[in-house]
């Protein structure tokens, strides 16, 4: 049994309150803080704690913390990241949901230790409700004392403020969230300057994700030095893991970072093995754009090590034999799964939610779309397999903002360990899906 | 700021960026800009074909960086190496970069005013493949009116912002900009709302392909059968001085006078723009430098002072006396 410390009260009926949460230890970290310690031991602390982004990026948390500029008489601000549109991640939703009071009391100790006299929550548009349950939580801390001018007498005043998008993927990425937060048009900025200098408004900002700052109270009430021991070298703590596909139980499951995969899929305890007993075939292990690996490789790492849920294990063997933590969108396929159909919706959703700022971006999502569509049509030919990757490779690493990459590089995974599926339809000039939704729809047809 | 690219090193103040450090060697290192307008502040960074590759960031890191970058938003490091042409990689790249502004761009250069003048047609002919690998339908939309003098073709736009950034910048006042996203995004005016600005003309020329095009030129002339001529006329609006084409004694269209990499010197305004359309409201000085390479010279400027002559000769003609220069 792992040990949980962002959603262990996660079944106590009425956490979403204030009341209850504070009853089970809520706010502690903002006690501690505010009134043991100074913003640069807090800061400390987290640096200590070696937490990274659990966004997907896996930068170190404190590190970004210290990289903010820091003139005099200019506002500094906390943006949370809640705009969580990864296609299989649902982590940040589930805390928030369940635990609103988490996040607000993470804002809260990370905007002390930032200086940040406000704060905004950026929820996606589609997590209304979502938004709904924090602005209820923020009024209630506000009525509280935990928000507000002077809190606990500290001499520390914070606000934080929810703001709803309008549901765009690429709001997700930092600059554009910032974009849009400011009531623009939600496209990427073009870097430098970082958000660290130039953020908000033109002022020096954060951005974390959900996860990132409901993180920071733990770390603040156990220690850094605590939270680091959790985990296996530079992967520290305890990650949110959205687990979905052809498994027996789905859901959001904490783990200590460390997990062996095969333990994570399989046991009980978590992800309970493949439904109806079907074989594993593929795993997507970090949100949709990272690169998906057949089962060999998901497993075991090239060198034959088991293959544990961290930032480098998941990461060895580079993007060759290799993925990436990410997000933690843990999605399980089984043997019936067809990749290339599979990989087909991903790239239209990446199509769909390109910005269109740049051109390789916009124009390449679409064009591979296309590409794919005639695998489904079985109308493609074997040329078009290198066309694919060839589209992709031109893609990757051309644009202004990530997004290029996480479109380009479910394409560059799916052909590289799973290039037979591509051929066979090509060479049959039919497609053939044998999923378990598609048997469904055949049966209710 | 010691610069190095392809291999020519430079000497240029902090704050250059690579590709102005590279226009400053000269045409034969400066990466192709499709968006990037130096008279427009922020522009740039959209289309991509001007990534080069920083094998040395500075001397003081001297680590190269992981992707490449765009020359036009990057500012040059101290002792900085950068490659252009002669980066295979970044070849091929561009190569791809060209492909994807033409998968959706219609091939309709024959009816297409820009042609001979369009950046995208050279970017294609410098930098692309001979073919196209792109076998679906292209995006279309219909032609509208943006304002009585200007055409939008969407089309053939590649989204290069730069009329975006004009109409914020030169105009009071923007009302056009991008709607939806992705490769649904389309330059549009608010509700169709028609561009009534003084400045609003300029949108035209600082498009580098025929998607804004000029309803008072349209489908009179190639731009290859015209001759541009310098010529200025009392403004109190702009400068005054413009760049008149003209097709025998009519002055088929007047843009604004372009510098060696096709960005407008200066901007004029709409009244020298579209209503002065005969030849005795201009002041001509003379004919236009035109590039050997361009279309334009084609047939037109081996006796460049012959027809100096010729067009002061014109002037007296109609009363009007040139300017102290000689021919």
């Amino acid at each position: 049994m792992g040990r949980k410390l962002l959603i262990h009260n996660d079944k106590v009926p009425g956490i979403n309150t204030l009341e209850v949460y504070r009853a089970h230890g809520g706010y502690s970290s903002v006690e501690k803080a505010l009134k043991t310690m100074t913003p640069d031991q807090v800061t400390d602390e987290v640096k200590k704690s070696g937490l990274r982004g659990r966004g997907g990026a896996g930068f170190p948390t404190g590190l970004k913390w210290s990289f903010l500029a820091k003139p005099e008489g200019v506002a500094r601000y906390l943006v949370c990241n809640a705009d969580e549109s990864e296609p299989g991640t649902f982590k940040d939703r589930y805390l928030m949901e369940k635990i609103p009071h988490a996040l607000i009391e993470g804002m809260i100790t990370s905007s002390y230790a930032l200086g940040a006299k406000r704060s905004y929550i950026y929820i996606r548009g589609e997590y209304f409700y979502v938004a709904r349950i924090i602005e209820q939580a923020i009024a209630e801390a506000y009525a509280a004392g935990w928000l507000g001018e002077n809190i606990l007498g500290s001499g520390f005043s914070h606000d934080c403020c929810v703001q709803v998008g309008g549901g765009a993927y690429i709001c997700g990425e930092e600059t554009a969230l910032l974009e849009s937060l400011e009531g623009k048009r939600g496209n990427p900025r073009i870097k430098p300057p970082f958000p660290a200098v130039a953020g908000l408004y033109g002022c020096p900002t954060v951005v974390n994700n959900v996860e990132t700052i409901a993180a920071v109270c733990p770390i603040i009430n156990m220690g850094g030095e605590e939270y680091a021991k959790i985990g296996i070298g530079k992967s520290t703590g305890t990650k949110l893991i959205s687990a979905s596909g052809h498994i027996n139980k789905p859901g959001v499951y904490e783990i200590e970072l460390g997990l062996p995969v095969e333990e994570f899929i399989f046991s009980e305890e978590y992800c309970g093995g493949i439904r109806n007993g079907k074989k594993l075939k593929a795993v997507v292990a970090g949100g949709s754009s990272v690169p998906i690996l057949p089962t060999e490789l998901i497993l075991k790492t090239a060198k034959g090590e088991p293959r544990l849920m961290t930032y480098e294990s998941l990461g060895d063997g580079g993007f060759i034999t290799g993925t990436m933590l990410g997000s933690g969108g843990f999605i399980v396929m089984d043997e019936d799964t067809s990749i290339v159909k599979n990989l087909f919706t991903f790239t239209r959703f990446y199509h769909h939610e390109s910005c269109g700022q740049c051109s390789p971006c916009r124009e390449g999502t679409g064009w591979m779309e296309k590409v794919l569509k005639k695998f489904l049509d079985g109308t493609a030919e074997e040329s078009d397999v290198d066309l694919l990757w060839d589209i992709q490779s031109k893609i990757e690493g051309k644009t202004i903002c990530p997004l290029g990459e996480a479109a380009a590089w479910p394409v560059a995974a799916a052909i590289r360990h799973f290039k037979h599926e591509f051929l066979e339809i090509a060479k049959k000039k039919k497609f053939d899906d044998v999923s378990h939704y598609n048997r469904l729809n055949k049966i209710h047809a | 700021m010691k610069v190095t690219i392809d291999g020519i090193e430079i000497d240029v103040p902090k704050g250059t960026t690579i590709l102005q450090a590279a226009r400053m060697i000269g045409p034969q290192v400066a990466p192709p800009a499709m968006c990037y307008y130096s008279k427009l502040k922020t522009s740039g960074g959209y289309c991509r074909t001007c990534i080069v590759k920083v094998t040395q960031g500075s001397t003081a890191n001297p680590t190269p960086m992981p992707k490449p970058v765009a020359s036009c938003r990057t500012e040059v490091m101290d002792g900085m190496v950068v490659q252009n042409y002669t980066s295979p990689e970044i070849i091929e790249a561009r190569k791809g970069i060209v492909e994807f502004l033409l998968v959706n761009h219609p091939l309709d250069c024959p009816v297409c005013d820009q042609a001979g003048e369009c950046k995208l047609q050279d970017l294609g002919y410098e930098n692309g493949s001979a073919n196209t690998r792109y076998e679906f339908k292209r995006r279309e939309y219909e032609v509208i009116d943006i304002g009585d003098k200007i055409k939008l073709h969407m089309n053939r736009c590649i989204l290069c912002y730069r009329c975006v950034k004009t109409a914020e910048q030169i105009t009071n006042g923007r009302v056009h900009g991008v709607l939806h996203r992705g490769d649904a995004s389309e330059i549009s005016t608010y509700i169709e709302q028609a561009i009534s600005n003084d400045f609003s003309g300029n949108v035209i020329d600082v498009c580098p392909v025929g998607a804004l095009t000029d309803k008072t030129f349209r489908f009179k002339q190639r731009v290859w059968f015209t001759k541009p001529v310098e010529a200025h006329r009392h403004c109190t609006k702009c400068s005054g001085k413009a760049r008149v084409w003209l097709k025998g004694e009519e002055v088929l269209r007047v843009t604004a006078r372009k510098d060696q990499w096709d960005e407008v010197e200066e901007f004029i305004c709409n009244d020298c723009r579209f209503e002065n359309k005969r030849t005795s409201d201009w002041v001509i000085e003379g004919p236009t430098q035109v590039s050997r390479q361009s279309v334009i010279s084609q047939n037109h400027y081996n006796h460049l002072n012959e027809l100096k002559v010729e067009a002061m000769k014109h002037q007296k003609a109609l009363g009007f006396m040139p300017l102290d220069k000689k021919p």
